[in-house]
């Protein structure tokens, strides 16, 4: 966050010496077409909810929209907005637990739950979103930026800010996760 | 023979280490309905990435304008000034405007209207007695004139009683 405040400041400050012409609605629909739909696919990955999904990407948008004129200058528009929405996420997460933490009683635990999540995850599909989702924050948007965006090594490292072996890490831990889970509930389901 | 290539990358691809284009190579293999039975796990991992993948964001955007308001409070601001400039007037002077029969009875009307005409008829006397009095004015201007040319005559009797004198005393010399 701090590393994008900064480059966010760079680009304010070039903003004064270059005299660029107004970006317009659809300039900004252009600009922002080819990747809002990774915004509300990694958001939606976070927070699992559509809904909630479909509310994050708009508040990106709008954010982008209010900055418009900062943005434009953006050389990478698409890795900063990830980087927003990781974020934005982030901290939708963060209050949402701080919620959560309240409300929920410490005392009381749900033995169905395991026998309706096999009944749920007959899609067989479906299994794979409910693993990942067991996967740390970190490992979810790795996942999601490389094997679903098929971002390269450093785009990530911009929006997750951290270096390409460390991410490497993260992702192989990820996938092995995944499919060891996988083969378990198989030979389960299938028995 | 493709099996073992794909074996191979599936390999790296657990540690994290495949290309972009391998992983590719990958995804393309695994689309097939055949997929050799201990790759199955595998074969859903990228099934669910494809699906995923062409989910998309089908809400619009309200996008409004950055235009600042200022103009809208201006004119808010004009409307408000106008209204007072209207409605002040209306409040505070209206009592001064107020019809002095407001507060009377009929009786008290009829009164009021008589001693107007009797003080209006008195006021036109007064005009009379006033322009009589000029008249009696201009008299007295031309009696003044009529003095002072009285005083041209005396002035002129004086000097003939002088002559008179004169030729008196010059006789009683000789």
């Amino acid at each position: 966050m701090k590393h994008v405040r900064r480059n966010y400041k760079k680009q304010n400050n070039q903003l004064f010496l270059t005299n660029k012409p107004k970006m317009t609605q659809t300039d900004f629909t252009k600009l922002v077409l080819p990747f809002k739909d990774k915004v509300f696919r990694l958001a939606k990955r976070l927070l699992v909810s559509t809904e909630e999904a479909e509310d994050a990407t708009q508040e990106i948008l709008m954010k982008l929209w209010r900055n418009k004129e900062k943005i434009a200058d953006y050389k990478n528009v698409e890795a900063f907005s990830m980087t927003m929405t990781k974020n934005f996420c982030l901290d939708r997460l963060k209050s949402k637990q701080a919620q959560n933490l309240k409300i929920v009683h410490s005392n009381y635990q749900d033995n169905n739950t395991s026998l309706q999540k096999q009944v749920e995850n007959k899609d067989s599909v479906d299994w794979v979103s409910k693993i990942i989702e067991e996967l740390p924050e970190q490992q979810k948007i790795i996942l999601q930026l490389r094997d679903i965006e098929e971002y390269d090594f450093d785009e990530i490292a911009k929006v997750v800010d951290m270096n390409p072996t460390a991410i490497r890490v993260a992702l192989s831990r990820a996938r092995k996760t995944i499919r060891e889970k996988l083969t378990n509930t198989h030979r389960y389901g299938i028995k | 023979m493709v099996l073992n290539s794909i074996e191979k990358l599936l390999e790296k691809y657990d540690n994290g280490e495949t290309t972009l284009k391998e992983e590719q190579r990958l995804k393309e293999y695994f689309t097939q309905d055949e997929v050799a039975p201990h790759l199955e796990s595998y074969k859903m991992m990228f099934q669910y990435f494809n699906n995923t993948k062409q989910e998309l964001y089908t809400k619009d955007v309200p996008l409004k304008p950055r235009k600042s308001y200022i103009y809208q409070w201006i004119s808010v601001a004009a409307v408000a000034v106008l209204m007072l400039g209207i409605m002040v007037p209306k409040i505070l002077g209206g009592e001064e405007i107020v019809d002095p029969l407001a507060g009377l009875t009929d009786e008290e009307r009829k009164v009021y209207t008589e001693t107007k005409e009797a003080l209006s008829m008195l006021s036109s006397n007064f005009n009379d007695a006033a322009s009589s009095v000029n008249t009696l004015s201009l008299v007295s201007t031309s009696f003044n004139k009529g003095a002072e040319k009285a005083s041209h005559v005396s002035e002129f009797g004086k000097t003939t009683n002088r002559l008179v004198k004169k030729k008196k005393t010059s006789k009683n010399k000789n």
